[in-house]
């Protein structure tokens, strides 16, 4: 396989990874974020976590991989990226170590103080988490202020702004919307129709802010839809993308939460898909000098390794697909609370 | 002048974050690796005897386990972030070799991991002892993948192989980087093999004293008695084992040090000058790197040759053979380096003396050997800590050594050229503040639900049957209520 021809197959790799991260942990850290408008009493706040209880950590492992699998394939990418969003990201991390130990800490202990502590980290934490990776990929859409030798030149601040703000705004949406269905269809009885009366508001809220957020991307990332022009085939994403958001609300009218939480998984593939085809074949662009970018051939790993790497994600990809797929049938169906619980 | 103050700052206090985060980090995978083993082998007592005992055994060390590997998982990303964060330069340069270790690890240890975990945590209930019992063996290999891949990954920090410098370049510059020539000579570098067994043996003991220590204090408490003597007879003699094989492959690690580190075993022993004299070996001091001596030492002669080179009269070369911008700090690779040993020492003869009693049945009268077990984990835990610091700071100042490849010599990668660009001082103090806030919190919360499950212990083995009757009975009345699905029931809301 030629150097060129592996590093577009690991440009798309890297985008598999993101995009399973985006809709496994979309939907936990999304039933984080409506936790404490759905559930009223201990009992359903424990049965909300507990919908999450065995999957989120996998969930999670997305992420890890696809940051060793950036670090690996594509070193430059992976140092600029990491070293510019350096506040951002540690408190990223703050909040993916504040999920961690709410869900494990909370019931642990029978104190109301300890366990109201313990669900407020758990919702700060999910939606600054989820609002934080939109920030981050509004400003990987946008372009960075990436100087010679890929040296950031920015700081916090110059990431905070409307555009990456609106994206994460827009992530939030999504991520709570999906969370949404998915507790539809873990839950039931009373707290099941509480849920079922968030979830169409929820997705007006997305629907509308998936809007602005278009509108936006077309007039501030005008580099965004260049690779749209140049492959017009590739429009069939965003159309699909359309279709699939108006999608949510039939499956749901239908009584098909199955069908309409598949939906809103396709809703969050098809924004990674585009997020991707956004930046491609970049992977930051520089707003000081398009000279400066971080791009696909700049911050490749050696042919060799791109290729080893290939043998250690086919061998390993489907003995994930397999432990996967034996977790979520193991836990599948209502989710119930015994000693094991959290 | 006044830029160089503050590039040293942004170094310091990366190093210090680093050395803070991972060692906050390593409280937790030793623990999950060591009381993985003997979590699967009391699981699998329950399943070859039956007996219930066993299963209370295993369902407790179950709630143990997750707590401690929530904890892992948590400090673990902020490592893998930190590469990219704090040590842009140093990705940069290792991202080709380190990286495809780092993918590895999440590729086939993480997801193993935290798959099998769900089963393990949750399980209990919901699938047969056996597929329970494999997904325990699958935790705990899992957790000792992840550690296989990391230390190759270290290893290769340490004694690289496998690789060649390229120059690239980039907007006109010339910018060196490591690439893998030859995968697997990166995998079994010089020193991974018996880095990689040391380690985990040295989790190994962690896992096994941690058992014994509960075990015990249920023992003196008169608590628990059956679970806890069951639980002993494997801990027991688990940890003279490992603490032995700890100190086989230590000192089979330190044997190569001399031809792949030699300025690391020079820092260890404080061996500041060579002569054509047997080199002895310091049993305790206070080395000083200034004046090249080490006060109130106690040393004997010819004892490092033996070590080194089984040769009690060949001299072992010493600092003075190293150029001087390339000497590590003595004083703390010294310090460690014995700490672990002498620790090791204690828990083989504490090992050796509580197995030996056990075996007479007489391990009950002799109380301060049993209040010792009970403190061994933290002996445990330090001996791991100080080993890692010992390899680390030894390293110094290379985070990537230099190395000489078919006869050709490699350059290496120093400590302060591989910090982050763009990264600040001010930005690096403040993560550390934020990182010191959250970790002791983490902390003073870990050790009190720790505390909380040891001190509610096990399940009595009525409380498991009653459970057990609950559960079906919850499940029977759902299936009349729902016609069969089994759903929803469990309305128990006892905390565990």
């Amino acid at each position: 396989m030629s150097y060129d021809t592996i590093t577009l197959v690991w440009f798309f790799l890297l985008g598999v990874l993101l995009t399973g991260y985006a809709i496994l942990d979309g939907f936990d850290l999304g039933v984080g974020i409506l936790h404490p408008f759905i559930a009223k009493d201990d009992r359903e706040r424990r049965l909300v976590m507990n919908s999450i209880g065995p999957l989120w950590d996998g969930n999670e492992v997305w992420l890890v991989t696809f940051g060793g699998a950036l670090f690996a394939a594509f070193p430059n990418a992976y140092a600029t990226v990491f070293s510019s969003f350096y506040a951002a990201f540690h408190l990223l991390l703050t909040c993916l170590i504040g999920r961690a130990v709410s869900l494990e800490f909370r019931s642990k202990v029978h104190s109301t103080t300890w366990r109201r502590f313990w669900d407020t980290v758990f919702f700060l934490s999910s939606i600054t988490a989820a609002a934080l990776l939109g920030i981050a990929g509004g400003n990987v859409m946008a372009g960075m202020q990436v100087g010679p030798m890929f040296r950031y030149e920015g700081g916090l601040l110059d990431q905070l702004y409307w555009y990456p703000l609106l994206v994460g705004t827009l992530t939030v949406s999504l991520f709570a919307l999906h969370g949404s269905i998915y507790l539809f269809l873990k839950t039931e009885g009373e707290l099941q129709q509480r849920v079922r009366n968030r979830i169409l508001r929820l997705f007006y809220c997305f629907a509308g802010l998936y809007a602005v957020v278009t509108i936006a991307t077309w007039l501030h990332v005008p580099h965004a839809t260049e690779t749209l022009t140049r492959h017009p085939w590739l429009w069939i994403v965003p159309v699909l993308n359309a279709l699939a958001v108006l999608n949510i609300p039939r499956a749901m009218h239908l009584g098909k939460p199955g069908y309409a939480f598949f939906t809103s998984s396709m809703v969050i593939a098809a924004l990674a898909s585009l997020f991707s085809v956004a930046i491609f074949p970049n992977f930051v662009l520089s707003t000081i000098d398009p000279a400066y970018s971080v791009t696909l051939e700049n911050a490749r790993s050696s042919h060799q390794t791109l290729i080893t790497m290939l043998w250690i994600a086919l061998i390993g990809m489907p003995c994930v697909a397999s432990y996967t797929i034996t977790i979520y049938w193991i836990f599948r169906g209502k989710v119930q609370l015994d000693s094991n619980s959290y | 002048m006044f830029e160089k103050t503050i590039m040293m700052d942004v170094e310091l206090l990366s190093r210090l974050q680093f050395a803070g985060t991972i060692m906050f980090h390593y409280l937790f995978p030793p623990l999950s690796i060591g009381l993985g083993l003997q979590l699967f082998l009391c699981e699998l007592a329950y399943v070859r005897t039956g007996h219930p005992a066993w299963e209370a055994a295993a369902r407790f060390w179950t709630r143990v386990f997750a707590v401690n590997f929530a904890m892992g998982v948590a400090t673990g990303i902020v490592m893998e972030f930190e590469f990219g964060t704090n040590w842009a330069a140093y990705s940069r340069f290792v991202g080709d070799v380190f990286g495809s270790a780092l993918a590895a690890e999440g590729i086939f240890a993480f997801f193993l991991e935290s798959g099998f975990l769900a089963i393990l945590v949750f399980g209990w209930d919901r699938v047969g002892p056996k597929m329970h019992l494999f997904s325990t063996l699958m935790v705990f290999l899992g957790s000792v993948f992840s550690a296989v891949w990391i230390v190759i990954a270290n290893s290769w920090q340490q004694t690289p192989a496998g690789y060649h410098i390229v120059w690239q370049e980039i907007q006109g510059q010339s910018v060196p980087r490591a690439e893998v020539t030859d995968f697997w000579a990166m995998v079994f570098n010089p020193s991974s093999v018996d880095r990689l067994t040391h380690t985990l043996i040295g989790a190994l003991v962690l896992g096994a004293f941690f058992v014994a220590s509960v075990c015990t204090f249920y023992l003196l408490k008169q608590r628990h008695d059956d679970v806890a003597r069951r639980c002993l007879s494997i801990a027991l003699p688990s940890a003279l084992a490992f603490t032995l094989l700890a100190a086989l492959t230590g000192h089979d690690s330190a044997q190569k040090l001399v031809e792949t580190q030699p300025a690391k075993l020079a820092a260890m022993e404080a061996h500041f000058k060579t002569t054509d004299q047997p080199t002895g070996l310091y049993l305790f001091g206070w080395p000083d790197a200034e004046d090249e001596t080490v006060h109130f030492g106690v040393r004997v002669p010819w004892l490092l040759s033996l070590m080194v080179y089984n040769d009690p009269g060949k001299p072992v070369p010493g600092m003075d053979q190293i150029p001087e911008s390339d000497r590590p700090p003595v004083w703390l690779p010294f310090q460690m380096f014995h700490l672990m040993v002498g620790l090791g020492t204690m828990m083989i003869v504490l090992a050796a003396l509580a197995c030996w009693f056990w075996f007479k049945e007489t391990y009950q009268n002799h109380r301060w050997l049993m209040w010792s077990i009970v403190l061994m984990p933290l002996a445990a835990m330090t001996a791991n800590q100080a080993g890692w610091i010992t390899a680390e700071v030894g390293r110094q100042p290379w985070i990537v050594h230099p190395s000489v490849q078919n006869g050709v010599e490699m350059m290496g990668l120093r400590t302060k050229d591989g910090l982050s660009e763009s990264v600040t001082a001010e930005q690096v103090l403040s993560s550390i503040v934020l990182f010191a806030v959250i970790y002791s919190l983490l902390f003073a919360v870990w050790i009190f639900v720790l505390n909380h499950k040891i001190q509610h212990g096990p399940e009595s083995i009525e409380e498991l049957e009653s459970h057990k009757r609950t559960r079906s009975a919850s499940k029977l009345s759902d299936q009349i209520r729902h016609g069969g699905t089994g759903r929803g029931g469990g309305l128990m809301d006892e905390e565990l």
